[in-house]
């Protein structure tokens, strides 16, 4: 046998060695996604995304939880004085800079996710006799976060203030979270 | 084994086939030969093997009763402590059991570090040991869950939540593991699959650790090799009876917490229904997991780095780190009975591992004498990492060790076993 006949067959080979081996791995990697993609939630899990609520009834000064995709939600009627707090504080003193007008389509309306974004408890602070925390919105009891009354994290170890869910208004006092 | 043993036409049959009696004899038989010196800290890793047995007996009897369903578990578990038979003793022993378990481990590889026992040329030995232990806790925090009391709901959320602190894919890697946006029902019901699953991971992994451990055999107190067969027993019957009266002074402690103190590792909290609206005032991990807990929450925002992920980081590396030991600690005595300096640090390091616990099991805003627990638990953590870092590399350049005897059976004999080997 010369040389070149050798080579060629070699290289032959290795060619079909490293697409049978290319083929075989992205083959696994398909047929790994499904065993992966099982475990996120599932079609029933999402239909559940969106919840309505009647604003009506919630007087100035008062909170209430509903329930969006089994998080709380927490819906704080603002009384003039907190809108004016929220508003008031420089973007520099904040943790995770944001006005609170981005946070509320309409300011007497805070709604927010009530899971605090450190490890996911739920904040205190809805009920009247609750600690508020130092900035008179939010107390979280797990490692003490505190958020203020547009749910903004200004001291403790929560990264991020409270989120704002997508919401919208289909009539002057009905909303439709998610 | 004696030979008449192998006379036996039976088994010699099934030995020919299968040499499975050899087998048996060298891994715990008279076949295998032991270090002659071991005291009673070489015990715990054979009552580690029985409390795993122990956890998928009364774990499997468990689950017949048990319902993974976020409407049925808690009451399912109640079911279990009043009205199936005998069901509050088998939850009360798997319950207990599972801190045993922990307590026995966590002395178990402490002993290996007094001991040298990491190292060369038992360093995949130990690293298994580590994977044994990270397994161990994943099994424990997801059977922590099933009850579905407050606290297995809110442990839940908590630890997984650690997840969203990786940058990006955090928060999509978080609902992954819940199957949902929140912990439930979905959790619930993979938490319970791997419960089940993870202990007879456990069982392979414990096989290739024997495996390891049995091809240079026993570390000893005084860390110095096997150099022949004066410096060995068998196995059996010598190490067989002594585990087996150590599982008796265990036992009576497992059973004092089982039948007299059944719910002093528990919180209370736990008794009441899972509530996703409320978290309960104070969340608290099991013990076992309380010095992890507090260097979790001592890490403050470094640079670009926040504190929920250096918190993430540094717990985890708090563990894993112990898979570099045998490289950070080049230190060529194994005893610390032979390492003046080390075994202080030794025991400092004890005290560490003690106050971060402590430290894990107080509000992070709390006081002792003036003193917030942030601090000292910073303090502590600083001294954990630095423990391995800078402290171990240091003493190995520092230390001079004492004269190692000449071997094992010197060690312990008066005329350094010249008697026996002469025999
Ligand atoms: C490595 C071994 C194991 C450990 C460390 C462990 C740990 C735990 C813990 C801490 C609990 C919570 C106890 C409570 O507060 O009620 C638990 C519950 C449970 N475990 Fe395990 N377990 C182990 C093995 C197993 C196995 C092998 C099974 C089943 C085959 C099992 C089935 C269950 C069931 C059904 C529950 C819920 C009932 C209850 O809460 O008492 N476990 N486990
Ligand atoms: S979960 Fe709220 S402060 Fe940690």
């Amino acid at each position: 046998m010369t040389d070149t006949v050798d080579t060629d067959d070699k290289t032959r080979r290795d060619f079909l060695l490293l697409s049978t081996m290319a083929v075989g791995a992205v083959g696994s990697g398909l047929a790994a996604w499904p065993f992966i993609d099982v475990m996120n939630p599932a079609a029933d899990t999402l239909a559940l995304s969106t919840t309505e609520v009647d604003l009506a009834p919630i007087e100035e000064g008062m909170s209430i939880t509903v329930v969006w995709r089994g998080k709380p939600v927490f819906i704080r009627h603002r009384t003039t004085a907190e809108i004016k707090e929220a508003g008031a504080v420089p973007l520099d003193d904040l943790i995770d800079p944001e006005a609170d007008k981005g946070r509320a389509q309409k300011p007497q309306w805070l709604i927010i996710v009530g899971i605090c974004t450190h490890l996911g408890c739920i904040p205190l602070g809805q009920k009247s006799n609750d600690p508020k925390g130092e900035f008179g919105g939010w107390f979280c009891p797990c490692h003490g976060s505190h958020y203020d009354t547009s749910g903004r994290i200004r001291k403790g170890p929560a990264p991020k203030n409270l989120v704002v869910p997508a919401y919208q208004y289909l009539t002057d006092t009905t909303i439709r979270i998610g | 084994m004696s030979n008449r043993f192998y006379e036996n036409p039976v088994i010699k049959w099934i030995e020919y086939r299968l040499p499975i009696f050899h087998f048996i004899d060298e891994s715990v038989g008279s076949g295998y030969p032991t270090p002659k010196n071991l005291n009673y800290w070489w015990n715990f890793g054979s009552l580690a093997g029985i409390v795993l047995v122990i956890m998928i007996a009364s774990g499997i009897v468990l689950a017949m009763n048990y319902t993974p369903h976020v409407d049925y578990a808690f009451e399912s578990v109640e079911r279990i402590m009043r009205d199936v038979n005998y069901g509050w003793l088998i939850r009360y022993i798997h319950m207990n059991g599972g801190s045993m378990f922990f307590i026995v481990i966590y002395i178990h590889i402490f002993r290996g570090l007094y001991y040298g026992s990491f190292k060369e040329p038992r360093e995949l030995l130990w690293i298994l040991g580590v994977l044994i232990l990270l397994t161990m806790m994943a099994t424990a925090f997801m059977g922590y869950v099933l009850p579905w009391g407050q606290q297995s709901f809110w442990a839940a959320t908590v630890i997984t939540n650690l997840f969203s602190a990786i940058p990006v894919i955090g928060e999509a890697i978080v609902t992954w593991l819940w199957g949902g946006f929140t912990v439930g029902n979905p959790t619930l019901n993979r938490f319970f699959a791997f419960h089940y699953l993870l202990p007879f991971v456990l069982i392979g992994l414990v096989f290739v650790h024997l495996w390891a451990l049995h091809v240079h055999k026993s570390n000893n107190p005084v860390g110095i090799d096997i150099k022949g067969p004066q410096d060995t027993i068998p196995f059996h019957p010598y190490y067989t009876m002594k585990d087996l009266f150590g599982l008796g002074v265990f036992m009576v402690f497992f059973m004092f917490f089982v039948f007299f103190a059944p719910n002093i590792f528990g919180e209370p909290d736990n008794y009441i229904k899972a509530n996703p609206l409320v978290t309960p005032a104070h969340i608290v991990p099991e013990w076992y997991f309380l010095p992890s807990y507090a260097i979790l929450r001592a890490v403050p925002e470094i640079g670009f780095i926040s504190a929920k992920l250096g918190g993430v980081i540094a717990m985890f590396g708090s563990t894993l780190i112990l898979m570099l030991l045998p490289w950070l600690d080049r230190s060529p005595v194994r005893s610390a009975r032979f390492r003046p300096i080390y075994k202080q640090f030794f025991w400092v390091f004890v005290v560490d591992c003690i106050i971060l616990g402590w430290v894990g099991a107080n509000t992070p805003d709390a006081v002792f004498h003036g003193v917030p627990f942030l601090w000292i638990g910073r303090v502590a953590t600083v001294y954990y990492f630095a423990h391995f870092l800078v402290l171990i590399p240091l003493i190995n350049i520092l230390e001079k060790p004492k004269p190692l005897p000449d071997s094992i059976s010197a060690s312990v004999t008066e005329d350094g076993g010249a008697t026996e080997a002469a025999e």
